[in-house]
């Protein structure tokens, strides 16, 4: 089952993807809980889980590190980001006019469902609810050698844009084998593939929960493959996962946020 | 949130803490200064520009009481006896003037760590470990605290006094650290904003009680025990 947290009229509804049977709609219909029928625009999209401790990964696709000359690690390179930091599908994401480069990060998001303490590998996958899509943005340009990534390049307002579904471990049969794009203004610059994760899915969660207890709603954004590129103000980026839809952004500028 | 620490209540909004706590990296004078040249030397080539943060999540807060475990084959954790300014309501690009407008009250911050001398990228495993955040042991509104830049923190283990951290030896006072943080993400109300921790960071073995008190915030008491084998 694929479910958003969407805000309509009033109140924040459960929504189901809805195909728009009367022609009026796009593809990206929902259809809530309590039987309306509205396009994707119509809707304030939110992050579609109650989400605990953001925990990302850098440089865990093999290609993504050579782009950016790391060599390949020891061990998984966790940081951790804030719930300030969260975006929906359809939201707007602050580029500040100073920087020269700002990227997306296309990437698989696993959704803890029952608490991991010392979990190992074998079991591991019991503990997933189910997957999202996540864009994980950063802005090289404030990059320092503190305790990286530092949390201003990371951990911005915006900065991590999670949906549009949440979708049930059940419906993902093989989350190691997904392909990943992202598409800015239309044209295809970031693809990669699931099972090419240095650290796979079973392997984040025996390693984290040996030293954290992981609790429902804690996500684990996996890494993205290589193809990232700078986005500018007005830009639309659109990261895509098989099966789990198409997770859209747009960048603005200062202006919009009164800076 | 599902951990006991983010439910100490107090009587004054927000009521009670998000859950999240933010770290400053080096927003001590003693932090800063006992890296000597070596801070803009490899890794770090140049002193930090912004305010460095690093997160605490859930997992690690724990409440005045509480004992902290230990990971097996570590002789010792460090502690760093923090300032924590609770956010009273959201934190967006906040000004010197009104940054303290924005701060609902105080606590006691333990940031434990196991010990790491490089700070460009240290394993999250270091700092997030269950346990590795003890908080409290009450919020004390802002109003009754006055001036946050004059506490002084005072560390104790096992009743011997090893630290007393100034908060006036911060790079960043509390109005500062607000005004450059929230240029780049908001805080929002129940968030913890750490000031800074003190170097150097005390150490803590099995067996050992740590107190740290500040005058008019009461003490934050843990005792340290060896994680079941």
């Amino acid at each position: 089952m694929m479910r958003a947290r969407v805000a309509f009229a009033g109140a924040i509804h459960t929504a189901t993807p809805w195909n728009g049977a009367d022609g009026q709609h796009s593809a990206a219909g929902v259809r809530l809980a309590d039987g309306r029928l509205l396009a994707g625009t119509e809707v304030v999209w939110l992050p579609p889980f109650e989400v605990g401790t953001i925990i990302a990964l850098g440089l865990n696709y093999a290609d993504h590190a050579k782009e950016l000359a790391f060599n390949t690690q020891q061990e998984p390179l966790v940081f951790l980001k804030g719930p300030g930091s969260l975006l929906g599908h359809r939201g707007m994401t602050r580029r500040p006019a100073d920087v020269k480069f700002m990227h997306y990060e296309c990437e698989l998001a696993v959704i803890i469902g029952r608490s991991a303490k010392n979990v190992g590998r074998a079991a591991a996958m019991q503990h997933v609810a189910g997957y999202c899509i996540a864009n994980d943005y950063a802005i090289r340009d404030y990059l320092e050698n503190w305790y990286r990534p530092n949390l201003r390049v990371k951990n911005r307002d915006g900065g991590t844009v999670l949906g549009p579904w949440f979708v049930d471990a059940a419906d993902v049969p093989d989350p190691a084998n997904l392909g990943l794009r992202t598409f800015v203004n239309g044209r295809i610059t970031q693809q990669g593939n699931t099972r090419d994760l240095i650290f796979d899915i079973p392997y984040l969660i025996e390693y984290l929960s040996s030293f954290m207890t992981l609790a429902p709603g804690d996500v684990i954004l996996t890494g993205t493959p290589e193809g990232v590129v700078n986005v500018m103000p007005d830009d639309e980026v659109i990261c895509e996962i098989d099966g789990l839809g198409r997770l859209i952004n747009t960048i603005a500028g200062d202006g919009a946020f009164g800076r | 949130m599902g951990n006991a620490a983010c439910k100490i209540p107090f009587q004054f909004a927000p009521f009670r803490l998000s859950g999240i706590v933010y770290g400053t990296l080096l927003n001590h004078a003693s932090a800063l200064a006992q890296l000597g040249s070596g801070i803009a030397e490899p890794p770090y080539l140049a002193p930090p520009r912004a305010p460095v943060l690093y997160i605490k999540p859930r997992n690690t807060l724990a409440a005045s009481g509480d004992s902290v475990a230990i990971p097996a084959g570590i002789p010792e954790l460090e502690f760093g006896a923090c300032l924590g300014l609770v956010i009273g309501r959201t934190a967006c690009h906040v000004t010197l003037g009104e940054a303290l407008d924005h701060v609902a009250g105080y606590l006691i911050v333990n940031d434990v760590s196991v010990p790491h001398a490089v700070y460009y990228r240290p394993a999250v495993r270091l700092k997030a470990r269950d346990g590795f955040c003890p908080l409290g042991p009450a919020v004390v509104a802002r109003d009754a605290i006055g001036a946050p830049d004059a506490l002084t923190i005072r560390s104790y283990v096992d009743g011997v006094l090893v630290q007393e951290s100034r908060m006036g030896e911060c790079v960043r006072s509390a109005c500062q650290l607000l005004a450059e943080v929230t240029e780049f993400m908001t805080l929002a109300a129940g968030d913890v904003l750490a000031m800074g921790v003190a170097y150097p960071a005390p150490r803590v073995r099995a067996g050992q009680r740590v107190d740290i008190g500040v005058d008019g915030l009461g003490t934050l008491s843990n005792t340290f025990v060896a994680a079941a084998a």
